[in-house]
């Protein structure tokens, strides 16, 4: 019997992904090996306590609360080339919006994986054009004129979406929203951990949106 | 072997990772377009897609590049790089560095010139970021299967628990604005640039629904986005 498409997917998917894992790995054995320069195990294993307790619990966590919106070609492949809540989770979901898919249809599969195929190559693209044109570009990109528009690139971004998605569920966005405003006003720091937020802020949403179902005012 | 954080090396390392991303996404662009047309999208929709997705990502794209930017002044440009294009982030790397560098005692104002620093810094990068990748293949179908069960015994409620999960997501996001609000009127200015962004949202919402506008659709993200981004730049200069 042939495989199902999404069987197929996590086939190939599996592939990349633990291809992936070495090329990424090799990239620090290929420098030591060619350098003769292997550090010093104890200096490592320092910088990555200083880190990996939260990347380690961030990165885990981003993929309970993304893969089920992603699907399964758009997971394998948005967890290679990253920046998930920032730009892929959002050009996904903007773009089964408008394409009128719901995700977790083969549909919505569809639609996520072509968006996130796209975004990444567009990416990838733009910071290798990026590389070569470094010397000119400098000069631009850290000008302060430009800086506010990157310094507030989040709010830009999450403005527009916010009015698509809470406007349609303003009853489950209600209590999520109360509780993250008052926690930054009460605790500011927390902006630079605001990936711990994420599933923070997702389970009080389904917790609230759990009682409103069983109460029916949802 | 005389090190720099430039070498021609490096780059060529740089160049085979970058590479590799592509082909990978080249690889589920095609098979998911081809299944696509084969399942009966219409292929408009999923070209239209392709072009928002690419217009969509071009702003965010550049801001990626300033992370490398800045990363690049002390570990040159290769490393940045291929962290940056593969799952990397600004917030994730520019910390794993700054927390090697102090485990060593070495400040990273100026370019690393001993190679065993450059190493232990990749060294931690790569190890911090290495539990996304490979928690997704041993996650994602136990995960997907809890998802099927919920759908099964109440698709209502799953569509609602996916809804909930994204709002969750975007009120973490939305919150982040009134951080800086106390610190005066300069703090309220990312809170200025979201009521924008959302306005610009609305009236293209308005214009789609009720002038039957529907092109704009491939452009609304974009356009509230990228609109203010540039009411950042004049509010920031109005203000301070």
């Amino acid at each position: 019997m042939k495989k199902s498409f999404d069987e197929s997917t996590h086939f190939w998917g599996r592939i990349w992904i633990w291809s992936a894992v070495v090329v990424v790995l090799l990239v620090p054995i290929v420098a030591c090996l060619y350098y003769n320069a292997w550090p010093q195990g104890s200096a490592v294993l320092k910088g990555l306590l200083g880190v990996a307790p939260i990347y380690w619990t961030v990165g885990i966590i981003e993929i309970i609360t993304y893969t089920p919106m992603l699907g399964t070609g758009g997971s394998y492949l948005a967890f290679v080339t990253g920046n998930l809540s920032a730009l892929k989770a959002p050009c996904a979901l903007t773009a089964m919006e408008n394409a009128e898919v719901k995700p977790g249809s083969e549909e919505g599969e569809i639609i996520s994986t072509i968006a996130i195929a796209t975004s990444s190559i567009v990416t990838t693209v733009i910071i290798a054009l990026g590389v070569v044109l470094l010397s000119y570009l400098v000069p631009v990109l850290d000008s302060p004129v430009l800086k506010p528009a990157f310094d507030n690139i989040l709010p830009a971004l999450f403005g527009g979406l916010a009015v698509v998605y809470v406007s349609k569920n303003w009853k489950i966005a209600i209590a999520p929203l109360v509780f993250m405003i008052a926690i930054f006003l009460i605790v500011p720091s927390l902006a630079s951990s605001v990936g711990i937020l994420v599933p923070v802020g997702a389970i009080i949403s389904i917790v609230v949106a759990r009682i409103m179902y069983k109460k029916n005012i949802i | 072997m005389n090190f720099s954080v430039n070498s021609p090396f490096l780059y060529v390392v740089a160049i085979v990772v970058i590479l590799f991303v592509i082909a990978q996404s080249v690889f589920f662009l095609i098979r998911a377009y081809r299944r696509g047309k084969a399942i009966g999208m219409d292929k408009a929709a999923l070209k239209k897609t392709i072009v928002s997705s690419a217009i969509f990502t071009i702003a965010p794209a550049i801001s990626i590049l300033l992370g490398v930017i800045t990363l690049s002044k002390f570990l040159g440009i290769p490393l940045p790089w291929i962290r940056m294009s593969v799952i990397g982030a600004i917030t994730y790397e520019l910390p794993a560095a700054t927390s090697t560098a102090t485990a060593l005692g070495i400040s990273l104002s100026e370019t690393i010139r001993d190679p065993k620093v450059y190493t232990a810094i990749a060294w931690v990068m790569t190890l911090g970021i290495l539990p996304s990748i490979v928690g997704t293949p041993i996650l994602l179908k136990p995960l997907q299967k809890g998802m099927l069960k919920i759908k099964n015994r109440d698709s209502k409620w799953s569509d609602l628990l996916m809804t909930a999960m994204f709002l969750g997501m975007i009120s973490a996001f939305l919150g982040m604005v009134f951080a800086d609000i106390r610190t005066g009127l300069a703090g309220f200015i990312p809170l200025f640039v979201l009521l924008f962004s959302a306005l610009l949202m609305g009236i293209c919402g308005i214009l789609i629904k009720k002038c039957k506008m529907k092109w704009l659709e491939t452009y609304a993200m974009s356009i509230s986005m990228v609109g203010a981004m540039i009411f950042a730049c004049i509010i920031s200069a109005i203000i301070k």
